[in-house]
């Protein structure tokens, strides 16, 4: 279970979290929607403590992500992350880029490490690339990969930020399809989006972040059908 | 000019001598090369280091060693420090004279390379639950490497050249020294720098060729 409480987070004078308070549990998933620079991206950050927070408190598990005692690269093994950017590592096979920190962080052995590999990849339909680098394949692919990289660290939970937005449209539904299928697993999933449909088909609960606020959260259903809030009611006239 | 005989007969004579030469220049080249490198990760990672002494220091060294003239860094080494008592033999003199150049070239290489890498690398790696050290070595620094390979390969071809300097500080043993040697004891002057310089140039060439196989072999992405 991921607890969000009274989180504030600024970048020098710029409060771009104004007190968030979500949970989210097991098995569930969750997208947030909102326009950009409300604060969507940098709650994922710090819920796996890559940007520290400057009040209020999270944790997952009861484990305090932001407590001088816990140990990040720990903690991060159980929360995986996906980003816009899919960071592919170039200098590694696609094979090898998944296979990488199994091995480097989880210790594991080659034979194992591979065996995980393979299987991610297999999952999100990259099996006959496992020879090839990064560079040779689509971004649609590369993400793909990357959410592979992500699972065979074997997370109890998946951050997913805006995963489709520097996708050129053709293939965006491919990596939507892929997050789907993980939805559909049971994984518990918080993703960043831009796509309503999306949101709308495969959220247990949708929240709409404005201005670094939560304005709004519900289900699929009461946030599209019949949103409460001004701002959130603007924000889907507007994307519609 | 039109009275002048060409005599290459002498120069022939003298290869084998010439070639020994050339092993010594290759030696001190490669030795001044990997010292180079050492102390060029050294200076990268002090001024990477955020301590103002430390970075201060490597500043220092790679303005001095990329903006003085290298027959200076040789000539400090040899007759500078021997102001001091320091007495380093021509061999030792010239090899740390050129190491100091190369480590001030290839510290502003790798901070090049390392700045053309984008932090989300790193980022990336931390959010798998790699350390720093890890995400560093693992992910920055193979990365690192090919970028800078390029300007490494310069770096020691120019370091060849470069032993040809030993000559001012005394050094007869490399092939710059060898030929200025029986230069001065034949005035075959033309026969013999020409010779010396093919040597020189399929030296420099051979070892930029090799740098492109270990290349072709190394990065095959």
């Amino acid at each position: 279970m991921i607890e969000i409480k009274d989180v504030r987070k600024s970048f020098s004078t710029l409060e771009v979290l104004k007190g968030i308070n979500l949970t989210v549990n097991k098995g569930e998933v969750v997208t947030i929607i909102g326009g950009s620079g409300s604060g969507k991206s940098t709650l994922l950050t710090c819920i796996n403590g890559l940007e520290p927070i400057n009040a209020g408190q999270i944790t997952i598990d009861g484990t305090v992500v932001h407590a001088k005692d816990t140990d990040l690269n720990k903690l991060r093994r159980k929360v995986g992350i996906v980003f816009q950017q899919w960071n592919a590592f170039p200098h590694l096979t696609v094979l090898e880029n998944v296979m990488l920190a199994p091995r480097k962080v989880l210790g594991l052995s080659k034979e194992k490490a591979e065996e995980i590999a393979v299987k991610q990849l297999t999952h999100v339909g990259l099996r006959e690339k496992l020879t090839v680098y990064p560079n040779r394949m689509s971004g649609g692919q590369q993400q793909r990969m990357a959410i592979a990289r992500a699972l065979a660290m074997s997370p109890e939970y998946m951050l997913f930020d805006e995963v489709t937005s520097a996708l050129d449209p053709m293939l965006v539904g491919e990596v939507l399809d892929t997050l789907k299928m993980l939805a559909e697993e049971g994984m518990t999933m918080i993703c960043v989006t831009h796509e309503m449909a999306f949101a709308r088909d495969v959220s247990d609960r949708v929240a709409f972040f404005h201005h670094g606020v939560m304005t709004e959260i519900g289900t699929p259903d009461q946030l599209f059908g019949a949103p409460q809030h001004p701002d959130t009611q603007a924000f889907l006239a507007s994307v519609r | 000019m039109l009275n002048y005989t060409f005599h290459w007969n002498q120069a022939f004579k003298a290869l084998p001598q010439m070639l020994d030469g050339a092993l010594v220049t290759l030696q001190i080249a490669l030795l001044s090369m990997v010292i180079g490198l050492a102390l060029a990760l050294t200076l990268t990672a002090f001024r990477l280091s955020g301590n103002r002494i430390l970075s201060g220091f490597a500043t220092t060294w790679v303005e001095i060693a990329r903006n003085t003239p290298a027959l200076f860094q040789i000539y400090m080494a040899h007759f500078g420090l021997g102001n001091f008592g320091i007495h380093l033999s021509p061999y030792t003199a010239l090899l740390v004279g050129i190491a100091f150049n190369n480590a001030g070239y290839l510290a502003e290489n790798f901070r090049g390379a390392l700045k053309a890498i984008p932090d989300t690398q790193a980022r990336a790696g931390r959010s798998l639950g790699m350390t720093p050290v890890q995400a560093f070595r693992l992910i920055v620094l193979p990365q690192m490497l090919r970028i800078a390979f390029l300007p490494v390969t310069n770096q020691m071809v120019w370091a060849i050249l470069m032993t040809s300097l030993g000559v001012t500080v005394g050094m007869n043993t490399d092939l710059a020294g060898i030929t200025q040697e029986l230069n001065a004891r034949s005035f075959r002057t033309f026969e013999f720098f020409a010779l010396a310089a093919v040597i020189y140039y399929i030296i420099a060439k051979l070892v930029t060729l090799a740098a492109r196989l270990l290349a072709a072999r190394m990065f095959r992405y």
